[in-house]
């Protein structure tokens, strides 16, 4: 059951219609309908397997790079078809950042990781990239923590702080959605924290699609909430609501940890 | 009972790993110490600056060292971006089918000629054919050719050895192809892909058959690319080979041993500096 769209149009940033996905044969998504409202935190919850990262690479066209992968239906962002022909895939990514599951940053300096979406650009005035790498950070909530050692090894800082480095990268050029695929696995309680309060903060000016490590962690920060099994989308709604009175027996089930 | 056995096999184990490792440092060692013994006292400022007299039996071996510095570079100037321009091909820009199983075995195949059929290929071609001549270029482009199945195999799999993650890192911050290919993949890959060309260097400078046939032996100092030469290594060889002086071969010798080993000291740095700006 996919209740109806819960806003007014206009709210809504990304838009799924129909969409299905197929490794090869196999299918990872399974006609899914979905609103994702502008500026809130959305989250996407599941068992493994169920179509979580699927979705989320669904909207920065990240599954393209996968071999054998097809696709059916539509993805919006705004008023715009994602894959329609005259897309521009890359400039799609920089209005569509993306932050992965372990912490990643490249081997290479903090500040470098920041600016490399910049530099790949052409941005070469170093007054400009500086300005870029502390404004993304600060948004990341992790300036005060790096600021006198940008030009050290990324590598070299915490798990927690190579996550949140990884967050300003994705930021550096103020993208109008987040991607997060389970940004806070294998990372401390007090990083986790870190990271959700900064997501708070950047929900005012960034739309947050996040696949959250647990179920805790989509109640404590979502304001609306999905959930999927094996790449069908079982239900959608307001996350208060979901977490405490879900409409379909499976989400119960799963809230409850009757499975999972 | 059965605890002594395995204990006895244990210990003939740890013994036969040992003795192979102790063979193997002191074969190398009583190799470069003969050389250096035999050849250093002959190595004076004179040696490495002069130029040979009477065919090598007195003077020095400049005009060997420039050939062989030349022949090297050109070798490894050409074989470098063919082969990691192939790997790059192989790894990022198409996937596992017939054409990277042909590629994949016609570099093997090629690695395991011997270099006497590269110097013959390369006189018949780059000789004769091309008209180059006995020549630099002719020299280097053999060598290039014997050394690119070893750069193309090292580069792929430092390539390969890169995470998957930072690709993704890259694509999603908007990058194509190529800029995450130089961006983020051929940085990490750089130590791998310097060991195959320090390898290629190595058997370049160490070469004799392949450069003789094609380079030449001339004792000249080289002027252009046009220039046939003569290596340390041939000149090694034509001394020993015809009797014209053994102290000045073991002196060429112990030049040459002590060259390889300072390129190698020095890749070795160098890496080791790169590495560390990273990590």
């Amino acid at each position: 059951m996919v209740d109806s769209l819960p806003a007014p149009a206009a709210q809504q940033h990304v838009v799924l219609r129909d969409l299905s996905i197929f490794y090869g044969s196999v299918p990872g998504l399974r006609n899914v309908n979905l609103a994702i409202p502008r500026h809130q935190i959305f989250a996407l919850f599941g068992p493994s397997r169920s179509g979580k990262t699927t979705l989320l690479r669904a909207i920065n066209r990240m599954n393209d790079l996968i071999p054998g992968v097809h696709r059916q239906g539509q993805v919006y962002l705004g008023d715009q078809e994602i894959y329609a022909p005259q897309t521009d895939v890359a400039d799609l990514r920089r209005r569509v950042g993306m932050v992965f599951a372990l912490p990643s940053p490249l081997p290479m300096s903090i500040f470098e990781n920041v600016v490399y979406g910049p530099r790949l650009v052409g941005v070469r005035d170093r007054r400009r990239l500086e300005e870029i790498a502390e404004q993304a950070l600060t948004q990341a909530a992790i300036w005060d923590e790096v600021k006198d050692r940008l030009h050290t090894p990324a590598l070299r800082l915490s798990g927690g702080q190579q996550q949140r480095l990884c967050i300003a990268r994705s930021l550096a050029f103020e993208p109008e959605v987040l991607l997060l695929d389970e940004p806070t696995s294998g990372l401390d309680p007090i990083s986790t924290a870190r990271i959700e309060s900064s997501l708070r903060q950047l929900k005012e000016r960034v739309t947050v699609v996040i696949a959250p490590s647990s179920i805790q962690q989509a109640s404590r920060i979502a304001d609306r909430a999905a959930f999927l099994l094996m790449g069908e989308l079982i239900e959608e709604g307001e996350a208060g609501q979901l977490f405490t009175n879900p409409r379909d027996r499976r989400t119960e089930d799963y809230i409850t940890g009757r499975f999972g | 009972m059965i605890e002594l056995g395995r204990r006895r096999t244990q210990g003939i184990a740890r013994a036969m790993v040992w003795g192979a490792a102790l063979l193997t440092l002191a074969v190398l060692f009583l190799i470069i110490a003969h050389i250096l013994i035999e050849g250093l006292p002959y190595v004076t400022p004179e040696f490495l600056l002069g130029s040979p007299r009477h065919m090598g039996r007195e003077g020095g071996i400049l005009p060997t060292i420039i050939g062989t510095a030349a022949l090297t570079a050109v070798a490894i100037l050409i074989a470098t971006p063919l082969g990691v321009g192939t790997a790059i091909y192989l790894t990022e820009y198409t996937r596992e089918g017939r054409l990277t199983r042909f590629i994949r075995f016609g570099t093997e195949s090629l690695a395991g000629v011997p270099s006497i059929i590269f110097g013959l290929f390369g006189f018949v071609f780059f000789v004769i054919a091309l008209g180059l001549g006995w020549s630099i270029l002719s020299g280097g482009l053999t060598l290039a050719a014997m050394i690119l199945p070893t750069i193309i195999r090292t580069s792929e799999e430092a390539i390969r050895a890169v995470p998957k993650v930072y690709r993704d890192v890259s694509f999603s911050l908007g990058a194509t192809r190529w800029q995450t290919v130089t961006r983020a993949v051929l940085p990490t890959a750089l130590p791998g892909i310097a060991t195959g060309v320090i390898l290629g260097v190595g058997r370049s400078v160490g070469e004799t058959a392949a450069v003789i046939l094609t380079a030449g032996s001339s004792l000249h100092v080289p002027t252009s690319l046009f220039s046939p030469t003569r290596t340390m290594a041939v000149h090694f060889y034509i001394l020993a080979r015809e009797g014209i002086s053994l102290e000045m071969a073991y002196a060429t010798g112990a030049v040459l041993i002590l060259a390889v080993l300072a390129i190698n000291v020095l890749a070795n740095e160098a890496l080791r500096r790169l590495a560390a700006r990273a990590r």
